[in-house]
């Protein structure tokens, strides 16, 4: 019995990535990381800013997300998210430019605690990927 | 009757509005076939979500304190109708058939003593409204500068939306566009989405779950941007309608040129050939005199 399941990420405009052969994904999930591997329970939650991982094989592709809803359910996963990218083919500038407008955001006073750390742990993400 | 030359005259100009709604034609088709590529694009996405919700709202715990996204205010007084119409004039019925729908819609509400509040997208929209319903309006956005439909914009207006919400100035929302069904025909649609009408009978899934966090949580998380999904998935299907009504329009317009050039040159042929045999009979008598 093959150890795969389905994986489709879509954002509003099109479908992202449909892939049928996956062997793992980790996501962001709010609460920590999850690694769903096949037979999964059904899942649903949400995503915070972060780096989907998918392995099809013995190779990993990596994924930014900002936000997004995960939902597992019959070995197939949908990942909708409204802003995502590819690690491979991401812009230097793009980056340092979330990062200001993150820090922008967190200089308000008018921001609650949770979007806060959100913020926070966006810009942490965004410097490690920046600085590798 | 007209002179020769009036008749010419206006030959030539039905012959370059001719081209232009044909040139407009090929235009509107060829944008239309990216806007409906678009539209079909974006349909898994507000599927899924869909999905999600009714997943969701299904295995929420604790109806009364559910997010009031979902369950309204409790209250069904004042209503706010976001109207979605086209930036741009020349596609045929299709801003005044969003108008017609909506004004008949706003004109059920005063009836029954409701207070409506209109927010415009699209300038058409506006400039159709603004004579009845100037006191109404709170506001006209438009998004002349974006040439596509993106969930940027949609976005924008869903913000806006959930800000007015919270701020407790509405308690329903209702939504008008246009369903692109095929190139002649564009379905005016109106779409209630605050509160969320949940279809009773597209809830079937029994699925357990696993949540997390809970789902009260997730729902306030996911609802928002539900506001923003539909928002799009309207903001796309209006835009293939346009461009299919556009089309069409512009077809038959270069159609009818067409007619009318022709019944104008069989004119300008009869008068200039009544004008050949008067003069004719005009020296032939002028012959016989002699």
């Amino acid at each position: 019995m093959s150890e795969n399941f389905n994986i489709e990420i879509v954002n509003p405009e099109r479908s992202f990535l449909s892939k049928e052969n996956v062997s793992e994904v980790v996501v962001p999930a709010f609460e920590g990381e999850i690694g769903i591997l096949k037979d999964h329970i059904p899942i649903i939650s949400f995503l915070k800013p972060g780096i989907i991982k998918v392995f099809i094989g013995s190779d990993v592709e990596n994924y930014y997300v900002d936000d997004g809803i995960v939902e597992f359910k019959d070995n197939s996963l949908s990942i909708l998210t409204s802003s995502i990218f590819n690690l491979k083919d991401i812009d230097k500038n793009r980056i340092n430019n979330s990062i200001s407008e993150a820090e922008n955001e967190l200089s308000k006073d008018e921001i609650d605690d949770q979007k806060r750390f959100i913020l926070n742990h966006k810009i942490e993400v965004l410097k490690s990927i920046s600085s590798n | 009757m007209a002179s020769l030359d009036d008749l010419k005259k206006r030959i030539s100009s039905v012959k370059s509005t001719q081209k232009i709604t044909k040139a407009m034609k090929m235009v509107a088709a060829a944008k239309l076939r990216r806007a409906q590529e678009s539209a079909e694009r974006g349909r898994p996405y507000s599927q899924k979500m869909n999905n999600i919700i009714l997943n969701l709202s299904s295995g929420i715990s604790d109806k009364e304190n559910a997010p009031k996204l979902l369950s309204g205010t409790g209250e069904d007084k004042v209503h706010l109708c976001l109207v979605l119409t086209a930036d741009r004039g020349l596609c045929g019925g299709f801003n005044s058939n969003i108008i017609k729908k909506a004004k008949s819609y706003f004109k059920k509400l005063s009836d029954s003593g409701k207070i409506l509040k209109i927010i415009t997208v699209g300038s058409k929209g506006y400039d159709q409204l603004k004579r009845a319903y100037k006191d109404n309006i709170i506001e006209n956005i438009s998004f002349k500068e974006s040439k596509n439909a993106n969930y940027f914009d949609a976005d924008k207006v869903g913000k806006i939306l959930i800000q007015k919400f919270e701020q407790k100035e509405f308690d329903v929302c209702t939504i008008f566009y246009n369903q692109f069904k095929n190139v002649i025909t564009q379905i005016p649609q109106e779409q209630q989405i605050i509160p969320l009408k949940i279809n009773e009978e597209e809830k079937s899934s029994e699925e357990n779950y696993e949540f997390e966090p809970d789902e009260d949580e997730i729902l306030g998380n996911l609802l928002p941007k539900n506001i923003s999904t539909q928002i799009f998935k309207a903001m796309l299907e209006n835009s293939a309608s346009e461009q299919g009504s556009r089309m069409s329009a512009m077809d038959n317009a270069t159609r009818n040129a067409g007619e009318m050039v022709d019944k104008l040159t069989i004119q300008y042929n009869r008068s200039r050939q009544a004008a050949i045999t008067k003069e004719l009979i005009e020296i032939i008598s002028g012959a016989e005199s002699l």
